[in-house]
């Protein structure tokens, strides 16, 4: 049932990549229980408006769990408390009346801070440039019944594909390394036929970005709803056949 | 244009491959071939599926073909950057042609875009400018589109004399997560795909309908003989699954009736009580169960949770849906090239009109969006490409790109000195209010004349009252927000002109005035039998003229469809 709660909300402010960052704390009243995470930003962000003042800066964009945008850390949390869902998908009523709920961006040195919450995640972008990818060039597929793929591996290879890259494994990890991200990628290719031909160059190609870019190296903490642990485990086989 | 959807039938074989090649995860059999089931709008089973995410997974399977090239250095990618003009060069300009004929009209050459992070606009020239920036669903502000999908890129080539195709036709999904108040900011669509195992109802009785509004009792409550599954009553045939404009107009009916389940009153129960006792819940959780889990996630309610049993039948508890704003099939004008009626500018995907008529109906939007960048575009922008080969690259250093530049600058600078006293978002969410009232599921003339005498007053509001907090430094998302926002009111009065001049009743735009005794949607192909084209006149303020293309079929005869029998 809906209920409205008021609580303290703790947000990270910082003008942009430059500037030093502080954390603003907002007193929020008789939000309901049933509006989401992010929408309970916007009421915020609209009464910094009324104000007179500049909103809080924070990605978004399909708002249903999908895209993998709204990269933000709550009390503690990549995407908050809720396990296996982005912060669009978390909602008021996993908050108490009273609390004091903490809003920072992604932490981590690959993913610098471009204004308030919002962090540039293009680091991802060029791990999966160096090699996430199946080479082929478009026109002139054969027949993709002509390749069969037995139920198994496919649901296997779904199962690594649902990674959406939004980057909660980096912000969770005490290392900041991207390798959840990256193995589900690995996997996902050379589960299937198609991606096995590659399945070495394309790790090895990943993992020399992913040290160039400053990601820290592995050690698991089970932060997401990837099956993380077999996904990042058969990524470590292919690395020690580097 | 009949031939274009000949065209896609043809390559959209290809499309699977191609992604099943690129590495995209479908579902298999257990024999290693490709799985099959159906969705709305279709009666066998013939679509391809990854889980409940066949989008996403096509799109990832496209970006890593994206990056792959950016590592290749054959594209470069300009991460949050937005287009804001086109850039139009006159042809008497192209000095470089080797062929002396001397060209009049003007040619798309380049684009204006900022660079939303450090607020600059910036200038990209071009021999040809292709845009494939999506539909324009966000006018209504809620809508299944993400939050950031727009109709500038659009709106700036309608400005430039684009030609605008058959606007009023708008698709309306009818499996979303009902509206729950006014600080909603964007509609969860539910997949089609379980249409095919959920079945939609609201009770047979007006009393239960209350008493469900009241929050008394729950669907559960309700037993199987007491529910009216009134897609099923009303369209044996295809019964769960018609397609979307009528299992959403059919739902409106019934909640305009007073039978809506909700305490709003504006929705209708999907249940897979039958599904789960039939196949049990763990078949129904492998289906569905991502989709079970946003479910309780949004509403607190699990789909697949026992609830109740009444006389030895187990009833577990109903989703609740309503139909909201999801795809455009109105667009751009393009001819076979796909090319606008502005020379050079190229539009795919859902920006344009041009494959789905009045209505779309499930998956064929991945199969446009699919068709169109990997098999249409690539060779019909060669024959656009071939006469530019001896056309230097152009530099943006001319008086186009100047004034291209200052107008929109202009505007920015106009937007932030309003200095108002309403957000972005108020303005927004009172123009998608009028949308939804009045240029929605449902349009009368009355309606649309209301329409656009509030839209008028909206500008008016939006160009004196406006307040955009912060500078034009750095990044500003409510001054992009208002950009945007300045565009989806002139597409709003776009939709509704083309729905007050099309007296009919026609796939997504239903006309109250034009409709069968049973309430289905009555065409008028004496009088609307073509494509309406709207052609921007000098201002936003002024009517746009239209411009009809007739239909001709030759293969096939034009008929009605029917769901019924």
């Amino acid at each position: 049932m809906e209920t409205n709660i008021s609580f303290k909300l703790k947000v990270w402010r910082q003008k942009d990549a430059h500037a030093e960052g502080r954390f603003e704390t907002y007193e929020m009243r008789d939000i309901p229980t049933d509006t989401s995470f992010l929408e309970m930003m916007d009421i915020l962000n609209e009464q910094l408006i009324e104000k007179g003042e500049e909103p809080v800066t924070f990605d978004h964009d399909c708002r249903e769990g999908i895209c993998g945008m709204c990269s933000l850390y709550v009390n503690g949390h990549p995407h908050g408390p809720a396990t296996g869902a982005t912060t669009c998908q978390l909602y008021m009523r996993r908050f108490k009346d009273g609390d004091t709920i903490t809003v920072e961006p992604w932490r981590s040195a690959a993913f610098p801070v471009i204004k308030d919450l919002m962090v540039n995640r293009n680091a991802f972008d060029q791990i999966q440039q160096a090699g996430g990818y199946v080479s082929f060039q478009t026109g002139g597929a054969r027949d993709a019944n002509a390749i069969p793929i037995s139920k198994e591996a496919a649901d296997e290879a779904m199962d690594s594909a649902t990674c959406i890259g939004c980057g909660a494994c980096v912000a969770a990890c005490k290392n900041g390394s991207a390798m959840l991200f990256l193995s589900a990628k690995v996997s996902q290719f050379a589960l299937l036929p198609q991606g096995r031909a590659e399945a070495k160059r394309r790790v090895k190609a990943m993992l020399a970005k992913m040290d160039e870019l400053g990601f820290g190296n592995c050690t698991n903490t089970g932060a997401l709803s990837v099956k993380d642990y077999l996904v990042s485990l058969r990524a470590r086989r292919q690395e020690t056949a580097r | 244009m009949t031939s274009a959807w000949y065209r896609l039938a043809e390559v959209s074989n290809n499309i699977i491959d191609q992604c099943v090649a690129q590495g995209v995860p479908f579902a298999r059999e257990y024999g290693g071939l490709l799985a099959n089931r159906s969705f709305g709008g279709a009666q066998v089973s013939r679509t391809f599926y990854a889980k409940g995410q066949t989008g996403q997974q096509l799109l990832l399977g496209a970006y890593s073909s994206l990056n792959r090239m950016i590592h290749a250095g054959k594209v470069k990618s300009y991460n949050r950057y937005e287009m804001h003009d086109v850039v139009i060069i006159d042809g008497s300009y192209n000095r470089y042609e080797m062929h002396d004929v001397v060209i009049i009209d003007g040619r798309a050459r380049g684009i204006i875009a900022k660079n939303l992070v450090t607020g600059k606009l910036e200038r990209f020239a071009a021999h040809a400018v292709v845009i494939a920036t999506g539909g324009y669903g966000n006018t209504y502000f809620l809508s299944t589109n993400a939050m950031g999908c727009n109709c500038s890129a659009a709106m700036a080539c309608y400005r430039h004399g684009a030609y605008f195709a058959n606007p009023a036709y708008v698709q309306i999904h009818p499996t979303c997560i009902p509206v729950h108040g006014d600080k909603q900011s964007k509609l969860t669509l539910m997949s089609e795909s379980l249409r095919n195992d959920g079945r939609i109802w609201v009770p047979k009785s007006i009393e239960d309908a209350k008493k469900l509004q009241a929050g008394q009792i729950k669907g559960s409550d309700i037993p199987e003989e007491e529910r009216d599954y009134y897609l099923e009553r009303r369209y044996p045939a295809f019964g769960n699954l018609v397609p979307r404009d009528v299992a959403s107009r059919a739902a409106k009916e019934r909640c305009d009736k007073g039978f809506g389940v909700n305490n709003t009153g504006k929705a209708v129960f999907l249940d897979f009580s039958e599904a789960i006792n039939r196949l049990g819940i763990d078949v129904i959780r492998q289906r569905y169960g991502n989709l079970f889990d946003m479910y309780e996630e949004i509403t607190d309610v699990n789909p697949g949770e026992l609830a109740n049993e009444i006389n030895g039948v187990k009833y577990y508890n109903p989703m609740m849906i309503y139909p909201a704003i999801h795809y455009t099939m109105g667009g751009i004008w393009v001819d076979y090239e796909l090319q606008t009626s502005i020379k050079g500018l190229f539009a795919i995907g859902e920006c344009n009109f041009s494959d789905h008529g009045a209505n779309r109906l499930g998956a064929s939007a991945l199969m446009q969006g699919l068709a169109d960048g990997y098999f249409v575009l690539p060779y019909t922008i060669q024959n656009y490409l071939s006469d530019q080969i001896t056309v230097p690259h152009f530099t943006t250093d001319t008086k186009e790109f100047d004034e291209a530049e200052k107008r929109v600058q202009a505007n920015l600078d106009h937007m932030m000195a309003i200095h108002g006293k309403r957000s972005v978002d108020s303005i927004h969410k009172e123009l998608g209010n009028v949308m939804w009232d009045y240029v929605g599921m449902a349009r009368t003339k009355e309606s649309l004349e209301t329409a656009l005498k509030k839209l008028k007053e909206l500008r008016k509001e939006f160009e004196t009252n406006l307040f955009i907090p912060g500078t034009q430094e750095g990044m500003n998302i409510e001054l992009d927000k208002a950009f945007r926002l300045r565009d989806f009111i002139t597409m709003g009065e776009l939709i509704a002109y083309d729905a007050l001049n099309r007296h009919e009743s026609c796939g997504g735009h239903f006309r109250e005035e034009h409709q069968t005794e049973e309430g289905e949607a009555k065409r008028d192909d004496e009088n609307f039998f073509y494509v309406a084209c709207w052609k921007y006149n000098g201002d936003d303020e002024t009517a746009p003229t239209l411009i009809k293309e007739p239909l001709h079929y030759e293969a096939i005869k034009v008929q009605t469809r029917n769901y019924k029998s």
